[in-house]
């Protein structure tokens, strides 16, 4: 097996040597340099501000980099520490937490203020696949029951942080594993029917009294039109009055005369729409679906059933990334924390975005290695 | 290990097939949820982009409006009664400023400004916005203005900003005509509202409370402008988009004469009383002043409440405008009316004579009326009749006219209705009438009441503005002009030629159609009446020669003193002025020169001390004549008529006199 890997090796292209794939680079540069014009014009047109996050997007870059070479199938000796330990920082989070914008999300080693519930979105894929993959697919009931309960876990402590943004994105990704694996229809079926059960629980029980307005903007902005409704209205203003063409990159007067929230963080698509409209819209809608594609191709030609469901998993959830950000900032969902991948400026959630595109990577790179 | 192994024994190919179809099922998803985003953001952008695209811009634009300029009012001789005059305050951006509280105390010891009001300033810093100004002192001296100017270096943020104030140069002596600005308030902005104006006022600070400046407001004020700019979600202006200047108010030259003005409040000093004068020739008023009178200015920025207390406790009444408001009984003023009634009538004729014993007793009645002069005035006719004042010669006529047909001749005289001149504060008056009288008191008519109509008292009251309205339709003999001030306007206009601004100022005389004429059966009447008058104040021992002797004009008038006599206002009962309030009121009129009159002068004075008006008004009256005439020397195409004129008429002329 070794002297086989060490042949092809040789014959591999610089880019595969270290272990990049092209097409998923392109696609994620691509969205970078778009972030960047945009977040120029969200902020204040200051150069200061895009070279934030240029070194920002650099330093994921080389997170990627460096996360791409370690070999995927090595992430399974890890999945049950890491799990352990990042249910205990999440504890620890909320038993000592430091509080930031009305939730505790943070804990501070003293060096570094430190967010666990980022690593624990590339842990729960990792060890729901790791789980799910011991066994024979499709999953048997009991596995996926346990599995649920391993998705649960963390979920609920990130919930009841409150970052209902991160903790959906995380149960997201653990039942895109589960779903992956080939749960019947049918328990999709019950599953789909308890959650709806479960949602008046949420609602009573687990959302904080903000959680709950959001939802009722959410449901009718104009009841509020300056209160908490106001940043649906202004940003589908924002989108609206775009057009089909635009008003013209640093034109939007929605952005520039600041009318818009969030406008370089969670709302950057509304400025985006704004100044390049519907044509816009529809380049940046291809170059997400290009890169959910690649993912896919590499999750379906990943040659074993871990890699599959990982690469499936991320791949997905990145695309919920973009749907619940773009959804929320077009006004079709409730407004939840969720960036907008790639493009919105900030650090945290893109370093671990761009972590689990180099596992992605590494998956694509390395399925001779291990073949 | 275990693990490992278990993965060996796995089927590879179905797991695979399971994963891909899978894989193609999300794919599938994925596919569909992009297509709903991608519907709502079309539906956004394209169905609705006209909508977003208004709300967007209604966002962001702000129209503001800016005042018009209003216009300014001058006298007849383009002396400026009411002009705009920039006044200075200090203010502050906030923002703009790094230590407020030091600066603001810094400043404070420049120009004076009280800790108390710095510490009020610093309140209401902190309760606006941070870019929006805050005033710190609302009026500066022109002293404090340069000293600020010197260091404006040193105070970053602050600025001095400069608006136009309403102002009146001549204070008292125009308020009763012109009247003032002041805040718009509630009231005038539900009015505003009525009327449709709000709009064009929306950014208009004061508007006309009185005088012409009411009774002119929609000439005066004109048309709002607006900056259209661009503003951010603060409010903070960006830019300015578009700007439609306002155009501003035309500018109205009024008949008054500021001199004439200034003379008769001399005149009028230490007395209650009006001035009113009149072209007869077209109704212009060239002077009205009501004595006392109060300074307009003090309302513009809001009179202080001890102010407005000291002017409206005053028992003298500042706040009436006597000219126009004030309650006269005209007393003998009007006798030459009533003659002309009698003549019309043809109660009398000039020949007709009656014998005065100095009083005159009705048939079956016991009182006695008696005449002013206690033992007669002998064998009186008309001429004699309006010479001496007798009171029985009219006592006798009204008697035999009635109270009918004097009534109905003095409405025609404007007796009992508004005047019309342009201002709004204006009383009727008071002609009273059989039918008059039961209407109001529900009472029967009185002879013994129409004598005293005869002499001008009874119920009758008139205002000097309809004294000398009636006077100037006798002087015009029939013809009947409207009583105004306003002789034209000016409209100033911003011409862009080739690029080249240019102002074009139009100027458009206010034309007044004269109302139906009076006509009488006999015009010779009215030149019997009026040579009548005429010899009130030429002929020796007539009640006007005294005050009108060696006039270089050639005067007409008539005296008159009203017995009971005090303006009738809702004032209460006041003991220590009871004594005053009963004396006579004193009042003249009179015109000049005789033969092609140029004015028509009327003068009330409530309550004199002793004399009545050939004593008390008719040298008011001459005051003002003289002022008019100057210089002027008028020579009649008569001399014989004017007796002792010898200044006027020269040597020559002296003998011709008769």
């Amino acid at each position: 097996m070794r002297t086989t890997g060490q042949d092809q090796q040789r014959h591999r292209t610089l880019l595969q040597r270290i272990h990049v794939d092209l097409p998923l680079l392109i696609g994620i540069v691509c969205l970078m340099i778009l972030g960047l014009f945009v977040v120029y014009s969200a902020g204040g047109q200051e150069l200061d501000i895009v070279i934030r996050q240029s070194i920002r997007l650099g330093i994921a870059l080389v997170v990627m980099l460096v996360v791409a070479q370690i070999p995927p199938m090595s992430y399974q000796k890890w999945a049950v520490p890491m799990f352990v330990l990042g249910l205990m920082l999440l504890v620890s989070v909320l038993l000592f937490g430091h509080i930031g914008k009305g939730a505790q999300r943070w804990l501070d080693l003293g060096f570094m203020k430190f967010q666990p519930s980022e690593i624990m979105k590339l842990i729960v894929p990792i060890t729901i696949a790791w789980y799910v993959s011991q066994y024979d697919l499709p999953a048997k009931i009991s596995n996926i029951i346990i599995a649920f309960i391993l998705v649960l876990m963390p979920t609920l402590l990130i919930a009841k942080q409150p970052d209902l943004g991160t903790s959906l994105l995380i149960a997201c990704s653990g039942i895109f594993v589960i779903f992956l694996a080939g749960a019947s229809w049918k328990l999709i079926g019950v599953c789909v029917g308890l959650a709806s059960g479960f949602a008046p629980i949420l609602w009573f029980f687990l959302m904080e009294t903000y959680q709950k307005q959001r939802v009722l903007t959410f449901l009718n902005p104009e009841q509020d039109p300056l209160g908490s409704g106001y940043h649906i209205i202004q940003s589908k203003i924002a989108i609206g009055s775009g057009g089909i063409h635009g008003k013209g990159w640093l034109q939007g007067t929605q952005s520039q005369l600041e009318f818009l929230p969030e406008r370089h963080t969670d709302f950057i698509f509304a400025v985006f729409s704004e100044e390049f409209g519907l044509i816009g819209v529809s380049v940046l809608f291809a170059v997400y679906l290009a890169i959910v594609i690649r993912g896919l191709y590499i999750a379906i030609n990943a040659q074993q059933a871990f890699t599959k469901l990982l690469a499936g998993s991320l791949t997905l959830t990145f695309f919920v990334y973009v749907f619940v950000n773009i959804g929320m900032v077009s006004g079709l969902l409730p407004v939840v924390g969720v960036p907008l991948p790639l493009v919105s400026y900030g650090g945290t959630s893109m370093v671990t975005l761009m972590a689990g595109f180099g596992m992605i990577m590494a998956i694509s790179t390395n399925k001779r290695v291990h073949a | 290990m275990s693990a490992r192994k278990r993965i060996s024994i796995k089927n590879h190919t179905a797991e695979a097939n399971l994963f891909a179809r899978r894989a193609f099922i999300s794919f599938i998803g994925i596919l569909i949820m992009l297509l709903i985003l991608f519907s709502n953001i079309y539906s956004l952008e394209v169905n609705s982009y006209d909508k977003y695209q208004t709300k967007s811009n209604s966002n962001r634009i702000k129209l503001l409006p800016v005042a018009p300029n209003r216009g300014l009012i001058f006298d007849r001789n383009g002396v400026l009664l009411a002009e705009n005059k920039p006044i200075y305050s200090l203010e502050v951006i906030p923002e703009d400023v790094k230590n407020i509280q030091e600066k603001l105390t810094e400043v404070g010891q420049l120009l004076d400004i009280s800790a108390e009001k710095q510490e009020k300033v610093l309140k209401s810093i902190r309760s606006k916005r941070r870019f929006k100004p805050v005033e710190i002192h609302s009026r500066l001296s022109d002293q404090q203005v340069a000293t600020f100017s010197v260091n404006q270096h040193k105070f970053p943020g602050f600025f001095i900003d400069a608006r136009l104030k309403r102002y009146y140069p001549f204070g008292d002596l125009t308020t009763h005509s012109i009247g003032y600005v002041a805040r718009i308030n509630q009231r005038d902005n539900i009015k505003l509202e009525d009327q449709g104006k709000a709009d064009n006022y929306a950014a208009t600070r004061n508007i006309g409370k009185l005088g012409l400046e009411k009774y002119y407001e929609d000439v005066l004020h004109g048309t709002i402008g607006h900056q259209e700019v661009e503003i951010n979600n603060q409010g903070r202006i960006i830019r300015t988009l578009s700007f439609n200047p306002p155009v501003p108010g035309k500018d109205i030259t009024l008949s008054l004469d500021i001199e004439l003005q200034m003379v008769a409040k001399r005149a009028l000093s230490g007395k209650r009383g009006s001035i009113v004068i009149m072209d007869p020739r077209n109704g212009e008023i060239l002077a009205m002043y009501s004595n006392p009178s109060y300074d307009g200015n003090l309302f513009v920025h809001g009179i202080s409440s001890k102010n407005y207390n000291k002017l409206r406790n005053s028992k003298d009444l500042p706040f009436i405008n006597r000219s126009t408001q004030g309650l006269f009984p005209p007393a003998s003023t009007i006798k030459p009316l009533i003659a002309l009634t009698g003549l019309e009538e043809k109660m009398i004729t000039p020949e007709y004579e009656i014998f005065d014993p100095g009083f005159y007793q009705l048939k079956g009645v016991k009182t006695k009326r008696r005449d002013w002069k206690k033992w007669g005035h002998g064998k009186v006719n008309l001429t004699k009749s309006l010479e001496e004042s007798c009171n029985v010669y009219y006592y006798d006529l009204a008697f035999r006219l009635g109270i009918t047909r004097i009534s109905n001749m003095m409405e025609k005289f404007g007796f009992g209705e508004y005047s019309g001149l342009d201002i709004h504060e204006e009383r009727s008056g008071t002609m009273p009438s059989v039918e008059w009288k039961r209407a109001k008191y529900n009472q029967q008519w009185y002879t013994g009441e129409t004598l005293s109509v005869g002499i001008g008292q009874s119920y009758w009251t008139v205002t000097p503005i309809q004294l000398v309205n009636a006077i100037t339709i006798l002087v015009n003999k029939g013809e009947v002009k409207i009583p105004h001030l306003l002789k034209s306007t000016t409209e100033t206009t911003n011409i862009i030629i080739d690029n080249k601004k240019s102002v074009s100022t139009v100027t458009k005389d206010v034309v007044y159609e004269d109302k139906p004429p009076i006509i009488i059966q006999d015009p010779k009447n009215w030149d019997l009446v009026l040579d009548a008058l005429h010899n009130t104040v030429q002929k020796y021992g007539a009640t006007g020669y005294n005050a009108f002797k060696g006039t270089t004009y050639d005067a007409a008038g008539k005296t008159g003193s009203a017995q009971v006599a005090n303006i009738k206002q809702d004032e209460k009962y006041d003991a220590e002025t009871t004594q005053e309030n009963q004396r006579d009121n004193a009042m003249f009129i009179s015109f000049a020169p005789y033969e092609s009159p140029e004015i028509v002068v009327a003068v009330a004075i409530e309550n004199v001390a002793k004399g009545g008006g050939a004593s008390n008004a008719a040298p008011v009256a001459r005051q003002m004549m003289d002022q008019y005439f100057g210089d002027r020397v008028i020579i009649s195409k008569d001399p014989s008529r004017h007796p002792h004129h010898t200044k006027v008429y020269g040597e020559k002329n002296v003998s011709n006199h008769k």
